[in-house]
């Protein structure tokens, strides 16, 4: 396969005003553009003024991953944009809820390996738990996974957020 | 300093007023009676009443492009801003700046279903550059002197504000444009120094090149276009243009090749095919112009000029990229051009232009006028003829064959002379935008080069046309077909013309006097000067009725799915290429 036609697997930070129709203008670019959403957060992180920071994970061949920073930068209450994937290292977070319905030595075996994954108890009933997970994306999917047998009911995942390493700012 | 309280539907017309607008377009409604109130009560602002709001939208495109001017639209919720939808679009694909105000419910009846309510930021958020919903009326001047902002800044587009009747009714301090900076959308003009020697270096070992340059070249102001012909006349490089960039460079420049793409000259397509060195200025690399992408100049280094870095890269991978304004980078280059003393190859240019005078031997958009029967061709060209020692003539048009063919046969000295709707290709675009063109240019002579099946779309525009006595010429080459979709039929469904014949058609003449105009007809050869100079000496508007040949195609075409190198010149050439399976998906 040629390198202009490979997949790459990008975490793009978006900088926005916070003002009322901004994600649904994200989440339209991707869809009306046909672009990958693997995942997408957002929430505001400076009230006084008033922006949000929305993190996508998107796949696509390089030209297609340099076409969703150009269109994410037309759009008018952007701010900014930086793909962390290739600016330099960075760190990315993702948390789950997962709950585990069981009893005995099936309950038993989803504790102990919470314990290996330091996935921390939040609710628990006589026959189920809650854990949370916080880690990347690929230890929560392998956390997940071995519940799995142990008697997984629910999930529930953020997605991914990331930061840059190092001191400067976005 | 404190600000004057007005209320909303007053901000708008005082923020109007300030934005130096003195036309609006627009039909009123329930949920925009407070503004159309206001605009009884002043006259500063003269009001077009056109008679469907897609005619509002195509006329103020109409009057944008032909003066550089932001158009204005005012409608009212719910009907009136789903009718508009369809001329938003074709402003954003063509990059003409609009800012349309919807009328909307009160604000606490938002998501009820009210009566005539619809999500109309929703609905027209991918057809925006930008919209607003504003939802109090201390943000109303703010808003609106942003919006024009927007629309006119960067890559022009529409931009449409959403009024909630309560927020028009409502007081509210009224702050002047001065006082209002937009803290983040800041597009960039001036274009990066570095590359742009990188560029010109490039440009100077060239021995095949070609100047690409398009709608951009236009959207950038008259400037743009003295810089580009500059450019051209100090390289003495070869320059082709876009549908939209026709007039960027006079038709008359030796150096002028013709338009490109599916309908362009010979010699256009196949210096593009054969350059070493591509240089694109406000143009985008349209799917109508590149062909088969993977077979698309195959052995240019390509420099690309855009104020959209999104155009940049988009559909073909670019050796250089400059975003920036057409008329800044084209000073810069000029500038770097000529303080480097840069030494064109001139034999080898001499060698390409021996090469492309070759081409142009072929004579690819020649026809024969022979006998009674009126080519359509032969219309437009005696148009042209017949009109070309003026110094204002507008021409807007319709879409399909006899767009493109008033494209390859009228000649455009200047920029801002031509409309037509290019990305969306909106039958029914013509009327109304002559109709726009004709009231920011008085005295004009302004023709809309119609087919009978596009004029028909948005023909109730002729009223408006009568009322505000506008001499608009419409001039309809009638094949009595859709012609450029039996076209299609014919070379890819086996000539089964399925609904592409229109029966019953009107009658043009009696239809013009119907509405006021004058009704002309030509249905011989002998007739078409006398019908054309009769259009135009008549002081009223007027449809002329010219009956063409029925089944005339439309060459040269590059069909769907090919490359430039393999363009159909005639219809004797299609029988031997038959269209690949990936063109047959293509449109
Ligand atoms: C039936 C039909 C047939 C057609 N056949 C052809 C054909 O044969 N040939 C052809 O060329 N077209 C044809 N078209 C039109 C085609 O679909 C496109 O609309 C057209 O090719 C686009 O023109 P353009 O590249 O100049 O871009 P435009 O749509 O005009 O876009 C302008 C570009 O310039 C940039 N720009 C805008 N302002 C500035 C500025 N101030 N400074 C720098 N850059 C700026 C924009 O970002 C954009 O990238 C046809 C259309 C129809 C309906
Ligand atoms: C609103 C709209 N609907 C459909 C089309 C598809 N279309 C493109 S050209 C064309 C036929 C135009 O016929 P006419 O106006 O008679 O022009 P001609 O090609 O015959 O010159 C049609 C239906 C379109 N471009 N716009
Ligand atoms: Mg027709």
């Amino acid at each position: 396969m040629p390198e202009s036609a490979r997949e790459e697997r990008h975490t793009i930070g978006v900088l926005v005003d916070n003002e009322p129709g901004v994600l649904a203008r994200v989440i339209g670019l991707f869809s009306g553009r046909g672009y990958n959403i693997e995942s997408l957060t957002v929430a505001e992180t400076d009230p006084q003024g008033k922006l949000s920071r929305i993190t996508i994970v998107t796949s696509g061949t390089p030209m297609v991953i340099e076409q969703i920073k150009n269109q994410l930068g037309r759009l008018v209450p952007v701010r900014k944009v930086s793909d962390l994937t290739i600016e330099g290292p960075h760190v990315e977070r993702e948390m789950a809820l997962v709950k585990v319905h069981g009893a005995g030595e099936k309950r038993v075996e989803a504790l102990r390996i919470a314990d290996i994954f330091r996935a921390r108890v939040v609710d628990s009933t006589n026959e189920s738990f809650v854990f949370e997970i916080i880690g990347k994306t690929t230890k929560l999917s392998a956390f997940i996974g071995l519940m799995q047998p142990l008697g997984l009911v629910d999930v529930a995942r953020t997605g991914v957020v990331a930061i840059a390493r190092g001191p400067a700012a976005f | 300093m404190a600000y004057e309280e007005m209320s909303g539907a007053k901000i708008l017309i005082q923020a109007l007023v300030d934005q130096g607008v003195k036309d609006v377009f627009g039909y009123p409604g329930g949920a925009i009676l407070p503004v159309y109130d206001e605009l009884h009560q002043q006259n500063q602002i003269r009001h077009i009443l056109v008679r469907q709001e897609g005619g509002a939208v195509h006329a103020a495109e109409g009057y944008a492009r032909s003066t550089g001017k932001v158009g204005v639209v005012i409608v009212t919720s719910g009907p009136g801003a789903t009718n508009a939808v369809t001329g938003i679009t074709d402003a954003l694909m063509d990059s003409v700046p609009l800012v349309i105000f919807c009328g909307q419910v009160p604000t606490h009846l938002i998501g009820n279903d009210a009566f005539q309510e619809c999500d109309t930021t929703g609905i027209t958020r991918p057809c925006t550059k930008h919209n607003y919903l504003v939802k109090s009326t201390a943000d109303l001047a703010r808003t609106i002197h942003e919006a024009f902002y927007v629309a006119r800044s960067g890559r022009p587009g529409p931009v449409l504000i959403d009024l909630p009747k309560d927020v028009q009714l409502a007081m509210g301090a009224y702050i002047p444009p001065q006082d209002i900076v937009h803290k983040t959308y800041q597009p960039k003009t001036r274009g990066d120094r570095a590359l742009i020697e990188q560029a010109v270096a490039l440009m100077a070992q060239a021995e095949r090149p070609i100047l690409y340059c398009g709608g951009g070249v236009v959207n950038s102001g008259p400037k743009a276009s003295e810089l580009l012909t500059k450019l051209v006349d100090v390289t003495g490089f070869p320059v082709t243009l876009t549908l939209m960039g026709l007039g960027a460079v006079p038709a008359s420049h030796p150096q002028f090749l013709g338009m490109l793409g599916m309908h362009g000259t010979y010699e256009a397509n196949l210096a593009m095919h054969g350059c070493d060195v591509m240089v694109c200025i406000g143009a985008r690399f349209d799917d109508r112009v590149t062909g088969r992408l993977n077979a698309f100049a195959p052995n240019a280094k390509k420099i690309h000029i855009d104020i959209d870095p999104s155009s940049i890269n988009k559909n073909v991978l670019v050796d250089i990229g400059i975003v920036g304004d057409v008329a800044d980078v084209l000073e810069q280059m000029l500038n770097v051009w000529t303080s480097s003393g840069v030494k064109p190859d001139r034999k080898a240019l001499a060698a390409w232009w021996r090469q492309i005078d070759h081409w142009r031997t072929r004579n690819s958009l020649a026809y024969r006028q022979t006998g009674d029967i009126i080519k359509p061709q032969h219309a437009i060209r005696r148009l042209y003829e017949l009109t070309k020692h003026r110094d204002d003539v507008f021409i807007t048009t319709e879409v399909g064959q006899h767009q493109m063919w008033a494209a390859q046969h009228f000649g455009f000295e200047k920029p801002n002379r031509w409309m037509t709707s290019g990305g969306l290709g909106t039958m029914g675009y013509g009327l109304p935008a002559a109709m726009g063109v004709q009231l920011a240019q008085p005295g004009a002579l302004v023709v809309d080069i119609a087919g009978e099946a596009s004029i028909m779309m948005n023909i109730q525009e002729m009223s408006t046309i009568a009322q505000y006595r506008l001499p608009v010429k419409v001039f309809i080459l009638n094949n009595q077909y859709m012609g450029m979709v039996r076209q299609w039929q014919e070379l890819l469904h086996g000539s089964r013309y399925s609904q592409t014949y229109m029966e019953s058609l009107p009658d043009f003449v009696k239809l013009a006097e119907a509405f006021g105009a004058v009704g002309l007809r030509a249905e011989k050869a002998d007739q078409l000067d006398d019908v054309i100079k009769e259009m135009i000496a008549v002081d009223k508007p007027v449809i002329a009725d010219i009956m063409v040949d029925k089944a005339e195609n439309c060459f040269p075409m590059i069909p769907s799915g090919a490359a430039h190198n393999d363009m159909l010149l005639g219809p004797e050439d299609k029988a031997e290429k038959p269209i690949s399976e990936e063109g047959m998906v293509l449109v």
